[in-house]
């Protein structure tokens, strides 16, 4: 059984259609990447996917059950997370304190239970592993405001894993860093990826998706235009034609 | 204790109690209410009723605690799909919609309010009864800084989305903001309608709201101490200089645009630097 499974899902805004009739399945243990040009609707399938969005029609099933029209926080409840485009830091707080608010995802529908604990000091150690498993401990004690933005992706990526994802969709994880960095967090997302962590990701750094992704699904216009191994997809004359804007 | 001095210790308490109690919304959930007023108001009016009908001080203090949170809840339901300016705009409604009802119905007095009030014990012992209630809201907003709510809370006031993405219920969690907030104003409003002994609505207009605003942004938005500071304050001022008392609004408003452009933090965030520079 897939864990996530889109079936014919779309979402106009206006008179645009974002999403056409989109339906893409993802397995247990996958790492897809999920490509195409700029308006292509990879963002807004992101955002349904993770309930940010409501789509106009179609369904979506996560772990064999049917979330369509479930809130965003109780998808991630169920495990299916989101890292946005933009990282949206707490960022008065320090690193430590940004992804322990990941942890808050266990009290995040009982407003009692969580008035109730005040041990979420005894938390810090858990969030300074997953600090120290993304590769920034030294920053731990910093507030948000102070590091840069490739410290900011990865304390995003520890914020989520501490909510205990079973499948992380990644909103271009690598925009707006340089090369080193992008391979950094490329090689982060593979060690993730080994570790069993199921993931999704929209980006733009192609040479980077080829190198990390297993599978790739290639969006355009809202409407998905390929499917499978990379180097069969990029192989596709529709998708040179459409992504890569090549004469077949 | 001197007649003056038991009755500004009742007052600043009472506004200590509102300050605090809008802090659990506005500075530590993030969201802004311009209603807060209506609330005190509410439980003013729903003790007053109990008490005057010959029932016990206790009862009227849960009534109002009961009023207040309900309607709370229904303003935060209310308030749920709307952020920032709408939310203020939606609140601020909500506190005109009171006063409208309030003045228009003959059993709550109309403009004339509910008179002859008759408070349980004298004024030292409403003073008592007064700190006791904010060392109550105080150590409430203590809990809630201290536990996962109020980092919680702090998610929201942040980033909203980015919270849900996390797993948080929101909307419970503002509603649960909601209801703290309120059942402390209608606490609030208990106390003042039995030390006043008559309550009329322009005592719950949207002037009080500002003022109770006023306190919890002057003193240090988010911070308990702030809220304590902020009402001490602000209740103090216009009782050591008479024109403040006339000028009101003036002052209050300048004081609102001074903080916000000099230390949006407040006077604890004025204190927090100037700790620090003294410590270095």
């Amino acid at each position: 059984m897939s864990l996530l499974e889109i079936r014919e899902v779309s979402r106009a805004f206006g008179g645009v259609v974002a999403v056409d009739r989109v339906s893409l399945a993802v397995e247990p243990g996958a790492f897809l990447g999920l490509i195409g040009p700029n308006g292509a609707g990879k963002t807004t399938l992101l955002r349904l996917t993770c309930g940010l969005e409501r789509p106009d029609g179609g369904s979506i099933r996560f772990d064999g059950r049917d979330v369509t029209r479930l809130p965003p926080h109780r998808r991630a409840q169920r495990g299916l997370v989101l890292t946005h485009q933009v990282v949206r830091p707490f960022r008065d707080l320090t690193l430590t304190d940004n992804v322990l608010l990941g942890a808050a995802r266990e009290f995040g529908r009982d407003p009692l239970r969580a008035l109730a604990t005040f041990a979420y000091r005894d938390r810090r150690a858990e969030a300074e592993a997953l600090l120290a498993r993304v590769g920034i401990a030294d920053f731990a004690g910093r507030t948000a405001a102070e590091v840069p933005l490739g410290i900011l992706k990865r304390m995003q990526i520890a914020r989520a894993l501490a909510t205990g994802p079973r499948l992380l969709l990644l909103d271009e994880p690598l925009a707006g860093l340089n090369q080193t960095e992008a391979r950094a967090i490329g090689d982060l997302l593979t060690r993730l990826h080994d570790e069993g962590l199921t993931l999704v990701l929209i980006e733009h750094n192609l040479a980077e998706v080829l190198r990390i992704a297993r599978r790739l699904a290639v969006l355009d216009r809202g409407r998905l235009l390929a499917e499978g191994e990379p180097e069969a997809v990029m192989r596709d004359p529709a998708v040179r034609r459409a992504y890569l804007g090549e004469a077949a | 204790m001197d007649a003056y001095l038991t009755s500004l210790l009742t007052f600043v308490a009472i506004n200590v109690t509102l300050a605090l109690g809008l802090n659990l919304i506005t500075g530590f959930c993030g969201q802004v209410s311009l209603g807060h007023a209506a609330f005190f108001g509410a439980g003013a009016y729903a003790a007053a009723l109990v008490t005057t009908a010959g029932h016990p001080f206790a009862l009227g203090l849960l009534a109002a605690m009961a009023t207040a949170g309900v309607l709370g809840l229904v303003v935060g339901l209310a308030s749920l799909r709307v952020r920032e300016d709408f939310l203020a705009i939606t609140t601020m409604g909500a506190g005109f919609l009171f006063l409208g009802f309030v003045r228009k119905q003959e059993w709550l007095g109309g403009e004339f309010g509910i008179p002859g009030i008759r408070p349980p014990f004298g004024p030292e012992g409403m003073a008592i009864l007064a700190v006791a209630s904010a060392l109550l809201v105080w150590a409430a907003g203590i809990a809630v800084r201290r536990s996962w709510m109020g980092r919680i809370f702090l998610a929201i006031a942040r980033d909203e989305e980015a919270a849900s993405s996390l797993g948080i219920d929101t909307a419970r969690f503002k509603l649960a903001a909601f209801l703290l907030g309120t059942v402390s104003a209608g606490l609030a409003g208990a106390v003042y309608a039995h030390v006043v002994q008559l309550i009329v609505p322009d005592a719950f207009g949207f002037i009080q709201s500002i003022t109770i605003l006023a306190m919890v942004v002057v003193g240090g938005i988010g911070s308990n101490l702030g809220a304590v500071a902020g009402a001490v304050l602000l209740t103090l001022l216009p009782e050591m200089f008479r024109f403040v008392d006339t000028y009101k609004l003036l002052v209050y408003g300048g004081l609102l645009i001074l903080v916000m452009h000099l230390s949006p933090d407040g006077l604890v965030g004025i204190a927090r630097r100037l700790l620090g520079a003294v410590r270095r």
